[in-house]
């Protein structure tokens, strides 16, 4: 990466570096992280699989709204990213 | 091979009369065109109500099914129960009416439903959200029927079908009745494309191809397609603990038009999905979805529980009802082709119908008394016009 | 304001859909190019996001200048009121509506944040779908642990944000499409320590004309195999990823070679350490809109279902259109051409515009789907190995449906079609509606059943009548008029 990152979301409360254009998901692999989401029956952490919106394993919630497509999801200046368990109501 | 008899159609009714007769100890033979409970069984809810049903035959029949539901529910499978392996829910229903008018027709019916035997509790607005949190606040009122249940109605017609195996008998998916053997009038037994079973007696438990069935045999029995649409949400944590629904859906039930009629009828599942329906209309086996028929489903469930707005749909399921002119099942010997019996044209109550359904059709052919009068369900009470 | 009606709306910004919305506004009629993604290009021409930093499109292409001119000119066609670009439009439904298709559509990078109130409909004369295609995926021990990717979605994170999925990577599965795959890993700095390839492509030499016919597609194999040399990526034939472990994120792999039976050889696994895993079995074609509309589909040689073409690419459905990897899975350059002729088809149904001679498009276009079909034949998906997953493994991941919950469906509870499995036990049901594991499904109700995989059994996973997840609130509201 040749230039800076451009602002800060947060997950969990931490703050994650973020570029322009950056999916949430983007934002947190980058930072390293691997999983934002627990599951329903089992409890088991899930982060990105297809990448391109259809499989809906890396739902997090966002700004207190649940399960949007961390894949999809651009990343905004300031973005309160949760880890979402079960179905995140 | 033969058989005491032979059932053909493994849905919900198919599967519960085979398991009521091989557990009198009748050999069974179960036949279906497709799959196991591949027509109208896997697209309901898994409705088993009294509520919906005005006095007379039918909520007769409720009634006495509704018990071998209860009775069936501590039976132990798998290590668990009946209840548990079906998803059999004691959740009861709740009717809510908009308008105060509504509220009293409702009230009447409620009385007269008690005077057979349902149970039904006025709820009056003020308390409606002691059983729904989260219903709308601007209803008049509503009834309560605690008898009223719901099944994972796929399960149920699979393991009645694995109880009926345990208890002897042999299903066959994927092999559609293609004639009947006759001695002169007689049924003796049905002719597949891989074998002639005989049989002491033939069951059309076939749903919405019961007429087609029937006519192979030579007798008339109008059963129709009646088109349903449900839609399902995204899995929610418990919030819609009843059977939900307005009371203009007894209406739409008992109504004989052709047109699209859409009543909000909303609950929860084990799976944690919301089920919403219910749509009606009779457009032949039109497998098309509608969309302006699902926009109205949406809008009703958000009349009912405002709360579900930002939640996703993920799917919708089409369904058709085996339906019959007078809105009653057809049960019962048919007169006019001895061996011959029928369960069938339950619309769409099949699921809950189905164990009574199956203690008539067991007491019919073993000569026991049956348990409610069953001639209103009699397969020749539609004279000649229902040829057509 | 009532919403315009166009002549042709295409469905898909990918290469297909690009070549036909061209194609069709360069015929001289009005068209509209719907696609859900923020920028155009599909999966195959995924460009990053504007700040994910410096981007050398060949290190990620392949006749990226195609794009862009294609891109160029479709801005042009927009300046000058022909072409209406629709990006981040999610069509979740498409109707006809007396003379007219309805394309209904959720808007939004991800619609359902912030609730779209109502949905964007765009209405056309005449439709092409160019919807595209998605990873295929078989389960195995440990695919659920995060670090394991689709071979799509690693390549889509490095393509769309310039971000690498992990530092030691494997790559595994089956088809040409890892070797791109990999080499973009390792360009941008993850370690690849192999890719495991279930098949070989030695079995090329038994499909000696087809190879000719598709020359450039040797070249490109060329490059891929000099790239792996020069990032000393070992490369596994007749070798498949058998497990995943890992506590709460992947931590290696299990690999195992395969003998002619497709099953595993015992006494040839080994573990190999890694973060990340991009597997993929082939793609899965997007069907949800040609089902919805009622087009007839049938199996192709890689065993996906597809939709049914004509010569002009037409579906069986009059005013309806498909190319691209929905009419079989056969790549970008196919998926172009496929575009081109269905765009002209689609436009000169309208009399607008005198058909173009395309002679040499439906040559090239038969020589590619010859080239496409020996691939499938030299890189089938080895069905058998879900048989090897144990009743423990994870199919359905929504849902959470074990392979041993598939089973006592089929075994105990009498099922022989994959959607009665699907009704008993629940694969396919959740969130993603059967996309990942409706293939798995089908092919474990098949087997069990002693019987290959059919048209139905593909089909009871790919009907979708609510094409994309949408909130209830606005299925309640009418669109505009």
């Amino acid at each position: 990466m040749t230039t800076p990152p451009q602002f800060e979301i947060y997950f969990d409360g931490e703050p994650i570096p973020c570029r322009d254009g950056w999916t949430i998901g983007a934002a947190l692999t980058a930072a390293g992280i691997r999983s934002w989401r627990t599951t329903r029956h089992r409890q088991r952490p899930r982060g990105l699989f297809c990448g391109i919106g259809v499989c809906f394993d890396c739902l997090v919630t966002v700004d207190g709204q649940p399960s949007l497509r961390a894949c999809l999801t651009p990343a905004r200046p300031g973005d309160e990213v949760r880890t979402q368990e079960g179905t995140g109501r | 091979m033969s058989a005491d008899l032979v059932v053909a159609g493994a849905g919900i009714v198919g599967a519960a009369c085979a398991y009521y007769a091989a557990r009198e100890g009748l050999s069974v033979t179960v036949v279906d065109r497709g799959p196991i409970a591949g027509g109208t069984t896997g697209a309901g809810e898994g409705n088993i109500l009294v509520s919906d049903k005005e006095p007379g035959p039918e909520l007769d029949l409720a009634l006495l099914s509704n018990r071998e539901w209860r009775e069936l529910a501590g039976l132990p499978l798998d290590g668990e129960t009946f209840a548990a392996a079906v998803e059999l829910e004691h959740k009861g229903g709740l009717v809510v009416a908009s308008r105060q008018a509504s509220l009293d027709g409702l009230g009447r019916l409620a009385a007269e439903q008690r005077s057979a035997g349902v149970q039904a509790v006025a709820v009056p607005a003020r308390r409606l959200h002691d059983h729904e949190p989260h219903l709308a606040h601007d209803l008049a009122g509503g009834y309560l029927y605690p008898q009223d249940m719901q099944v994972q109605p796929m399960l149920a017609a699979a393991h009645l079908l694995r109880m009926a195996r345990a208890s002897g008998a042999t299903v066959l998916p994927h092999e559609p009745v293609t004639g009947f053997l006759r001695d002169g009038e007689r049924v003796t037994g049905v002719r597949t494309p891989r074998r002639e079973i005989p049989a002491g007696a033939v069951l059309n438990a076939t749903g919405t191809w019961a007429g087609e069935l029937a006519a192979l045999a030579g007798v008339p029995v109008p059963v129709a397609p009646r088109r349903g649409f449900v839609l399902v949400t995204e899995p929610l944590p418990p919030m819609i603990r009843r059977k939900v629904y307005f009371a203009d859906y007894i209406a739409d039930v008992a109504s004989d038009s052709a047109a699209l009629q859409t009543s909000a009828v909303v609950e929860g599942t084990k799976a944690g999905t919301v089920l919403i329906g219910a749509s009606r209309e009779r457009v032949g086996f039109d497998r098309a979805f509608s969309l302006p028929a699902l926009r109205l489903l949406a809008a009703g469930a958000l009349r009912l529980f405002p709360v579900l707005d930002g939640v996703a749909v993920l799917r919708a399921y089409r369904g058709f009802r085996p339906y019959c002119p007078d809105h009653l099942p057809v049960i019962g010997p048919d007169p006019r082709a001895p061996g011959l019996h029928h369960a069938c044209g339950h619309e769409g109550a099949g699921i809950g119908l189905s164990l009574g359904t199956a203690r008539l059709v067991t007491q019919a052919l073993t000569g026991g008394t049956p348990d409610i009068d069953t001639r209103p369900f009699r397969p020749d009470r539609f004279g000649t016009e229902a040829a057509a | 304001m009532k919403s315009p009606v166009y002549d042709v709306a295409v469905v898909g910004a990918g290469p297909a859909g690009l070549a036909a919305a061209l194609a069709a506004a360069e015929s001289g009629v009005t068209v509209a190019i719907a696609d859900a993604g923020v920028r155009p290009g599909g999966q195959y021409w995924r460009s990053p996001a504007p700040g994910a930093g410096a981007f050398r499109p060949h290190t990620l292409h392949h006749a990226w200048h195609r794009f862009t001119s294609a891109d160029a000119r479709l801005d042009e066609l927009a300046a000058a009121g022909r072409v209406t670009r629709l990006a981040e439009h999610h069509v979740w439904s498409v109707e006809r509506t007396e003379a007219l298709w309805s394309a209904h559509c959720a808007v939004g990078a991800e619609p359902r944040r912030g609730d779209a109130r109502r949905d964007v409909v765009i209405r056309a004369r005449r439709l092409v779908l160019a919807t595209g295609a998605y990873d295929r995926q078989l389960p195995f021990p440990g695919w659920d642990l995060p670090g394991v990717m689709t071979a799509g979605g690693a390549q889509a994170l490095l393509k769309g944000q310039l971000v690498v999925a992990g530092a030691t990577a494997v790559v595994a599965g089956t088809g040409p499409f890892l070797l791109p795959v990999a080499v973009g890993l390792a360009r941008y700095g993850a370690r690849v320590a192999a890719v495991a390839e279930a098949n070989s492509p030695l079995a090329f030499a038994r499909f000696p004309r087809a190879v000719l016919g598709a020359s450039r597609k040797v070249g490109e194999a060329a490059e891929y195999a000099a790239a792996l040399l020069r990032h000393r990526i070992p490369i596994r034939h007749r070798h498949v990823v058998i497990g995943a472990f890992g506590r709460d994120r992947l931590e290696g792999v299990r690999v195992a070679r395969m003998g002619g039976d497709g099953r595993v050889l015992t006494g040839t696994e080994r573990v190999i350490p890694c973060d990340v895993l991009a597997v993929g079995w082939g793609f899965t074609p997007q069907l949800e809109l040609h089902l919805q509309l009622g087009c007839a589909t049938r199996v192709d040689v890689d065993s996906s279902l597809v939709v049914r073409v004509d010569d002009d690419q037409r579906t069986s459905v009059e005013g309806v259109w498909a190319a691209g990897e929905s009419t079989g899975v056969g790549g970008a350059d196919l998926a172009f051409i496929e575009g081109e002729l269905a765009g002209h088809a689609a436009a000169a149904s309208l009399a607008a515009a005198p058909r173009r001679p395309a002679g040499a498009l439906r040559k090239r276009r038969a020589a590619l789907r010859a080239f496409a079909a020996a691939m499938h034949q030299v890189y089938p998906v080895p069905e058998t190995l879900i048989d090897g997953c144990d009743d423990e493994t994870i199919v359905c991941r929504c849902e959470e449906v074990t392979a041993g919950a598939i089973r006592h469906a089929v075994a105990e509870l009498g099922a022989t079609e994959p959607r009665t499995v699907k009704l008993l036990a629940r694969p396919g049901m959740g969130w993603c509606q059967g996309r990942v594991c409706g293939f798995a499904t089908a092919c474990m109700t098949a087997r069990a059943g002693r019987r290959p995989v059919g048209e139905a059994d593909l089909r009871a996973f790919a009907e979708r009548p609510i094409a994309a997840p949408i909130p209830l609130g606005l299925l309640a509201t009418p669109p505009e008029p």
